[in-house]
């Protein structure tokens, strides 16, 4: 799995994982696995717990040895390095800042370290990137979980590593503030030019702050792709369940006609097309269609005369609606999909449209997508919930 | 009624002052005492005010001497089951080895056992070993018992420190002497301090031990101990009294000091 961006190596700047791989006895933790991250991109390794991203992480760091490959940051082999000779830094989970220092010399550390002896200028334009001026002389323990988070960043970022890496660094903060960071990281990122790696279980942070994400499972990459690739298109059912919600249908594949193929499911007919179906489609053979739930349109089926030809539509009972606000959530039984589940904008809300009715889905064959029938429709998705608890 | 409603109301009060008064008391007595001029040997009466000691501390025949000693011996122990024991403490928190542990309750033991069971069967040990008894044996004795007093201290310290610190200080290039100069030890130094501390008062006030390790060799506690069979000098009140103002003195100064580096920092 590499990105596309295969010359930008001339630039020097990209960190290169090669083949690499952590077992721990009998337990791998990390599969082989190549990845190549774009210098000055926000990258994202997403997954639940225990699914290698943080060793990954820590493989780059040199905090972890690899059980093989290499590390390359732009030209040069790290591998063999300490991490006190590789030019990363990291913004640990809990920020590990020094609680005997006070934030300056928390922010200072990595410059006398390396014998800088004029560390002022630059501690205090960092601590005003991070706008933690005023704060230079408290310890650690003074400062609110925020504040903490933001004198880890410039700890970190004063040295101008190469790579910026990020051990889920929004873990520890309430969700109100986690969404103020992710601006704020986004705009430092933005504003010093550095490759971010940022470690998150988090599929929205993911989203909102990465250019580029790499969907972890198991100790392997999943899938590679910008947030919007990876929702609109995911290759397994891990990634278009961890990723926000799927609907799957089990369908049978009824005929192929140009870039169509027709699908048959529950006596009903369904069109995907063929760029979308990412498992290969025999006449004849099984095949998971996907749709995401805002993609779906409800009609009530008295007025199934007014919808328009050439959508795929399935019929159904309403069983659940949920009132949100922006949308409405419903969850519909159908003969081919027992909780399929719909949100519907509040532009116009159809009063008949309850628990009970009678209803008619119906969504543009392009927003279908065609998975691989021989895996876990469920995968990802228990997962999500672990986290969100 | 009026003093049952008085009592009720300062009840809490009454009770730390009269548990003060009872923790002090002692201290109290050894003052007054070394300001008497005693009558005979015994400085067991009041009989008038007097700074006769206090101006010659010395005048007693050993007493400095042995109280020398004894300093130099818990400076030496101190130093010795600090260093001893901080390693240990950091060995047994941070790796993983055979029969950690067999150690870890090992080490506890000498805190257990009777004194006076472990001061005879030391001297049985050095007379097997043909051991001079003096300076060196006591040394010895004496970092083996307060060994125990500093592990305890300094691994609670090493337990609740964050591994993820000294990674941290990998991570922004501190190599392996740099970290644990810059930030394991200062991280630790309380609990080192405290078992340092620990094993200073323990080493200089030990008695027991010894006294069946010293051979002819007198310590101060020692001192005490044999003078107050043939009579006490009012210089043993004033080293007393020093040492417990030398001791308030420190305390006070490092909370002034802490103090003001707390107001610096705010």
């Amino acid at each position: 799995m590499k990105t596309t961006e295969e010359t930008t190596t001339a630039g020097g700047g990209d960190v290169r994982l090669t083949g690499i791989s952590k077992t721990y006895g009998d337990f791998t933790a990390v599969h082989p696995l190549d990845l190549t991250v774009p210098q000055g991109s926000f990258f994202a390794l997403l997954g639940a717990s225990g699914c290698g991203k943080t060793t990954t992480l820590r493989m780059i760091a040199g905090l972890e040895e690899p059980t093989s490959g290499t590390v390359h940051l732009g030209d040069q082999d790290v591998t063999a390095l300490p991490p006190y000779k590789r030019p990363v830094n990291t913004v640990f989970q809990s920020y590990a800042l020094f609680p005997h220092l006070d934030i300056y010399e928390n922010v200072a550390f990595g410059l006398r370290r390396r014998g800088i002896k004029s560390v002022k200028k630059q501690v205090e334009e960092m601590l005003e990137l991070v706008q933690l001026g005023e704060q230079a002389r408290k310890k650690p323990h003074q400062l609110s979980g925020g504040q903490q988070q933001r004198v880890a960043v410039a700890r970190a970022l004063i040295n101008h590593p190469k790579v910026l890496l990020l051990d889920e660094p929004l873990g520890a903060l309430d969700l109100k503030l986690r969404r103020q960071m992710q601006l704020e990281l986004k705009r430092i990122q933005t504003e010093v030019g550095i490759t971010f790696v940022h470690v998150t279980h988090d599929q929205e942070e993911a989203m909102t702050m990465a250019d580029c994400v790499a969907v972890m499972n198991a100790g392997r990459v999943e899938q590679l792709g910008t947030p919007a690739d990876l929702y609109e298109n995911p290759r397994t059912t891990f990634v278009a369940n961890f990723l926000g919600t799927s609907n799957f249908i089990e369908a049978e594949v009824d005929a192929t006609s140009g870039d169509d193929i027709v699908l048959k499911a529950g006596g009903g007919k369904l069109v995907l097309h063929r760029s979308r179906a990412s498992a290969p489609a025999t006449t004849g053979g099984k095949i998971l269609a996907g749709v995401r739930p805002e993609k779906i349109s409800l009609t009530h089926a008295d007025d199934a005369g007014r919808i328009p030809e050439g959508r795929n539509r399935i019929t159904g009972r309403i069983t659940e609606s949920s009132f949100i606000g922006v949308s409405t959530q419903f969850v519909v039984d159908s003969p081919v999909c027992s909780d399929f589940e719909v949100y519907v904008q509040n532009i116009d809300r159809d009063p008949r449209l309850a628990p009970g009715a009678e209803v008619v889905l119906h969504w543009n064959p392009a927003h279908t997508f065609g998975l691989d029938a021989a895996q876990d429709i469920d995968a990802g998705v228990e997962t999500v919930e672990e986290e969100v608890v | 009624m009026a003093f049952v409603n008085w009592f009720k109301r300062n009840v809490v009060v009454i009770a730390g002052l009269l548990t003060l008064a009872y923790l002090l008391l002692p201290n109290v007595v050894v003052t007054v005492f070394s300001f008497n001029r005693p009558k005979g040997r015994f400085n067991y009466e009041w009989q008038r005010f007097s700074t006769d000691a206090w101006r010659d501390p010395c005048g007693v025949s050993g007493l400095c001497e042995s109280l020398g000693l004894s300093l130099q011996i818990a400076f030496w122990a101190t130093l010795g089951a600090t260093l001893l024991g901080t390693m240990i403490a950091f060995a047994l928190v941070r790796y993983r080895f055979r029969a950690r542990g067999a150690v870890n309750s090992l080490i506890f033991l000498p805190m257990a056992m009777p004194e006076v069971v472990m001061a005879a069967s030391l001297l049985t040990l050095f007379l097997n070993m043909g051991a001079e008894l003096g300076f060196w044996t006591i040394l010895i004795a004496h970092i083996m018992f307060c060994l125990s007093f500093v592990v305890v201290a300094v691994k609670a310290r090493v337990m609740s420190m964050d591994p993820r610190l000294e990674q941290a200080a990998q991570d922004l290039y501190a190599g392996p002497a740099q970290t644990f100069l810059r930030v394991t030890l200062p991280i630790a130094a309380p609990g080192i301090a405290a078992g340092a501390l620990l094993a200073f008062a323990l080493s200089f006030d030990d008695f027991i031990i010894t006294n069946f390790n010293a051979g002819s060799t007198v310590t101060f506690p020692m001192f005490v101990w044999g003078s107050a069979q043939r009579g006490t000098p009012v210089q043993i009140n004033v080293i007393g009294t020093a040492m417990f103002v030398i001791a308030v003195l420190l305390v006070l100064v490092s909370m002034a000091v802490g103090n003001r580096r707390k107001r610096q920092k705010a």
